[in-house]
Formats: structure tokens, C-alpha cells, sequence
């Protein structure tokens, strides 16, 4: 294993899970992240699904990255990224049936995905083949991580349930938990989101952008004449 | 010798295509050699990788194509099992399926089964979205906002030692996000309701997409579909034709008080879904009118039975 993980690999693999995440960090593939995290199975299959796209589709576009002519590039890299997709789709049609009716038009919708294509074009396109699998195996790894995450927070307060297993007894039922609707809805990921980006931010400041401009007080608007 | 000029024929046809091999072997050096910002050598790649990429594809599609079949064949039976009341876990769909289900063509403006199209294999959403075999809806009706739909309903006969039990009704219709396609299950009689499931909607999870919770699928059993008049006798073979009644279930807001008159024809809505409640009782009654099943459920409670 030692000789197949050497560091560059190795680097690869971890830094996206917090350090380089690609939902806190890159803020890529949010879209998705509203899409389908109101249940843990869907996320679960989402995320599997985008990280096999993610790793077949960089190691594919990084072995013949010398040979792809920069002008077509980025439509050579949809190509590529597309027939993986597809083919993605097809077989969850013939093997996960049910699992693909409930993920419906979102795996069609991981082409359009940003980690995919941005791990294409920012890393494949520079790196060898094994380093660019290892890459997208990391980012989607990552972007599990954070899918799985907002996928607990939503199922659990939502419908009281995890994997379609009750973990809080809803009153409709008899119980006494009343779940959030707005758990239910797209919007409360860009909650639960923004406060994973904020959480990770304070735990390791480097992550947090610099200020690009700052606003002045009123006392120090006044005086910047001079 | 005849014979020879075959092995000389072949062995000519071996080296051409090596010859060719061959070229392209060395057409391929070149273009890989080239500038990658060369015109030839973008087009080389281009139409290669999407030779590649159409092989890849088509070869997943044809490959996998008769294990979806099968899925989605299964999948829908399974929907007209569980409808029906007759879905045991572990059960063999297929054997339960064709035991006791017998799918048929209703002509839907005279309620008269078809014959001479093969029920099994005939697909009404298809049908629908075939101008041939479907008629638009005029807009004054199109209580579902359907927009059209096919011209033979198929339904299926659920039967018990030769007798119809129950009587399945394909249904479709809007609901907030989505047209919710279904299955409505009523009892022999053509009013009373056994069971009701939506097999494809896409409703937001937790609110209208609870349309497939089995508590709230529950709540429908024993509803009548149409307005009971006061004729004396309801049973089948005792009514005239005209005496169906008009549709008149419905979802309404919160929970059916069932101590009050009129209550067989409410279901409890579905909390924080108003417009897929709506869609509900407007796709039920689309079907349940005479736009509908109107013209064979009348048929199925008269005395003469439905003609083929």
C-alpha cells in the first residue's frame, strides 16, 4: 500500500476532507449539496456516485491531457465527464432501481457539477493519472463528508428519521417530536452549509478570505481626504 | 484450384486491412506529434474522443437496457400489487401478478373494453403522448392540466375465485411541482375506494411528496368516489345508467371529522401542501368524471356489465 500511496497521494487524499474541502472551502457543488440532502440514503448514493465521476473522469482527462488541444479543452473535459455520468446513470437504472427514481434527474445533473469539472480543468489537466484519480477520490470524499453531515442535521430534524429509520417518535404518530418543515425545504442547507463553512473558518482561521476592501467608520470616512 | 484462390483471396484481405491498420498506425503518430493547437490535430481528437465516448455510452445503454426493462416492468407491478392490497413481502412479483391481475383496454368515451390490442403490452403513457392514439383535452375540463390523454385507459381487474374484486384506475395529474401519475383502487361496486398510490411524483419530500405515506394512504380506504343520490338501491345491476352520481371526493384542510355527514367523501389533507392537495382531489375527479371513468364505472354497476 506504502508504495502506491506515496506523499503526493497521500496529500491529495486528506487535504480535501477539511483543509482544501471542496463545498467549505472551494464553495463548489452546492447546488446538488441543497438538492439531495434532505434524506442520508439519497446523499449516500449522491456522493458514491460523484466520487467514482470524479476520480474515473480526472484520471481519464489526465491521461491524454497532453493531447488535448487548449482550445476545445473544456468541451473535451464535459465529453469525458458526460459519457462517465451517463454511464453512472445507466447502471443505477439496472442494479438500484429504486435508489435512482428517488435520485432522479440529479445524477444526469452531476455533469453540470463544479468539483467534477474543476477538478478537470485545476488539477488533471496538470498532473499525472494516478495523482488525478487519487484527487477526485479526495474531493469526492470531501464532498460526502459535508453531504453526509447536512443530510444528518436535515433527516433528523426533518422527519425524525435516519436512514428511514425513526430516531425521534413525531407527534403525528403519538411522539413528541415536532419536526422542522423548513429542514424539509432546499434553503436549510444553505443554512446548515454556511454554518459548517463558519464552524471550520474559526477552527482554522487560514481558511477565512481576506478582506478585500475594508468599510470605513463614519469618524475615518469623513477625514479621508487626507 | 478453386481452393487456393480463396486462401490467396483471404490472405489478400488480411494484408489490405494490415495495410490499413498500418496507416492509420502512422497517421496516428503524426497527429499526436503535432501542435496540440493544430487544426487537424484538433479535429483528430475531437471526432476520436467522441467516437470513444458514443462507444462507451451506447454500450452501457445496450448492454443494461433488458435488466432496466425488467426493473421497470417490476416496478410497476409491484405499484399495482400494493394498490391492489396484494403485495407480500418476499413474494414473487410476477407469479402474484399474473395470478390474479388481469390488465384491460377501456375505451374511455364509451367505457367499453377494447379487444384486438394486447392489453399486456400496450402503454398508456406512451399512448398519451402519441397524437394518433390520444385526444387533447379542451381546457374547460382539464381539471388535472393533463393537457391530453391517450384514448384507451388500461386497467386492471383484480379477481377472486372468477369474480372482480377490485378495479384498478390508472390516474395522472398536476400536483405543485410535477404531474403525479397513480393508481386508484376501487372495490367491485365502482364507488367505495379500496387504496390509492402514486407511483411517480416528484413533490417535495415531507410535504406533498408524503402522498406515498402509507399513514395517509390509509386514510382513503372506504371513501366513495361519487355523491350518493337517494335512489334506494345503489347495489350493481339495480341502477339505471344516468344514476352515477357526480364526483365528489375530496382533501380538505386538516383532519375529517367522521361524525359529520358527507365525511365518506373527505380525506385529510396533506399538512404545509395545499397546492398538491388541490392537484389530488382535481386528478380524482378528472378520472372519476365522465371525462373520465365516468362511462365504464357506469357500466360496470348496470345490469348489462361492460360490453367487449
Amino acid at each position: 500500500m506504502s508504495a502506491i500511496l506515496n506523499d503526493e497521494t497521500k496529500k491529495v487524499l486528506t487535504t480535501p476532507l477539511v483543509n482544501d474541502n471542496p463545498i467549505t472551502l472551494q464553495v463548489l457543488g452546492i447546488c446538488s449539496a441543497l438538492a439531495v440532502t434532505s434524506q442520508m440514503s439519497t446523499s449516500l448514493i449522491m456522493a458514491l456516485a460523484l466520487t467514482l465521476v470524479t476520480a474515473f473522469s480526472s484520471a481519464a482527462i489526465s491521461a491524454i491531457r497532453n493531447h488535448i488541444p487548449s482550445s476545445i479543452r473544456i468541451i473535451v473535459q464535459m465529453t469525458i465527464i458526460a459519457s462517465l455520468v451517463i454511464v453512472v446513470d445507466q447502471i443505477l437504472k439496472a442494479f438500484a432501481y429504486d435508489v435512482s427514481k428517488q435520485l432522479s434527474v440529479f445524477v444526469g445533473l452531476i455533469i453540470t457539477n463544479c468539483i467534477v469539472m474543476g477538478r478537470a480543468e485545476g488539477y488533471a489537466m496538470k498532473n499525472p493519472p494516478l495523482e488525478s484519480f487519487m484527487d477526485g477520490i479526495g474531493n469526492g470524499l470531501g464532498y460526502s463528508l459535508i453531504l453526509i453531515i447536512v443530510a444528518f442535521f436535515r433527516e433528523t430534524l426533518g422527519s425524525g428519521k435516519l436512514l428511514g429509520i425513526e430516531v425521534f417518535k413525531l407527534t403525528k404518530d403519538g411522539g413528541w417530536y415536532d419536526p422542522n418543515g423548513l429542514m424539509l425545504l432546499p434553503p436549510s442547507a444553505f443554512f446548515i452549509i454556511g454554518l459548517i463553512i463558519w464552524g471550520v473558518r474559526q477552527w482554522k482561521p487560514s481558511q477565512a478570505e481576506k478582506v478585500e476592501f475594508k468599510i470605513l467608520s463614519i469618524a475615518h470616512g469623513e477625514g479621508g481626504h487626507h | 484450384m478453386p481452393n487456393k484462390c480463396k486462401h490467396i483471396e483471404k490472405l489478400n484481405a488480411t494484408l489490405e486491412q494490415y495495410e490499413q491498420y498500418r496507416k492509420f498506425i502512422i497517421y496516428k503518430d503524426k497527429v499526436l506529434a503535432l501542435g496540440n493547437d493544430s487544426l487537424e490535430k484538433t479535429i483528430a481528437i475531437a471526432v476520436s474522443l467522441c467516437l470513444v465516448c458514443a462507444v462507451l455510452v451506447s454500450f452501457a445503454a445496450v448492454a443494461l437496457k433488458p435488466l432496466q426493462v425488467d426493473n421497470k416492468a417490476a416496478d410497476m407491478k409491484k405499484n399495482i400489487l400494493d394498490v391492489a392490497g396484494l403485495l407480500e413481502e418476499g413474494a414473487d412479483i410476477n407469479a402474484a401478478f399474473s395470478d390474479k391481475i388481469e390488465a384491460k383496454l377501456v375505451d374511455l368515451e364509451t367505457g367499453d373494453y377494447v379487444e384486438g390490442i394486447n392489453a399486456d403490452e400496450y402503454d398508456q403513457r406512451k399512448a398519451a403522448k402519441d397524437p394518433a392514439q390520444s385526444i387533447l383535452i379542451p381546457k374547460d375540463k382539464d381539471i388535472a392540466h393533463i393537457r391530453v390523454k391517450a384514448k384507451y385507459a388500461k386497467v386492471f381487474l383484480v379477481k377472486e375465485a372468477g369474480a372482480v374484486k377490485s378495479i384498478i384506475l390508472p390516474i395522472n395529474g398536476y400536483g405543485l411541482w410535477s404531474t403525479l401519475y397513480g393508481f386508484l383502487s376501487l372495490e367491485a361496486d365502482g364507488q367505495t375506494v379500496q387504496s390509492i398510490n402514486f407511483y411517480d411524483q416528484q413533490e417535495t419530500p415531507g410535504l406533498g411528496g408524503e402522498v406515498v405515506n402509507p399513514n395517509w394512504r390509509a386514510l382513503w380506504k372506504g371513501k366513495k368516489v361519487y355523491a350518493e343520490t337517494d335512489q334506494p338501491a345503489l347495489d350493481k345491476g339495480m341502477i339505471g345508467e344516468a344514476d352515477i352520481g357526480e364526483p365528489a371526493l375530496s382533501l380538505i384542510k386538516g383532519t375529517v371529522d367522521t361524525t359529520k355527514p358527507g365525511s365518506q367523501y373527505q380525506v385529510d389533507g396533506l399538512a404545509g401542501a395545499t397546492l398538491t392537495s388541490t392537484g389530488v382531489t382535481n386528478l380524482v375527479r378528472y378520472w372519476t368524471s365522465n371525462e373520465g371513468f365516468a362511462p365504464y364505472l357506469k357500466k360496470v354497476r348496470t345490469v348489462k356489465g361492460v360490453k367487449s
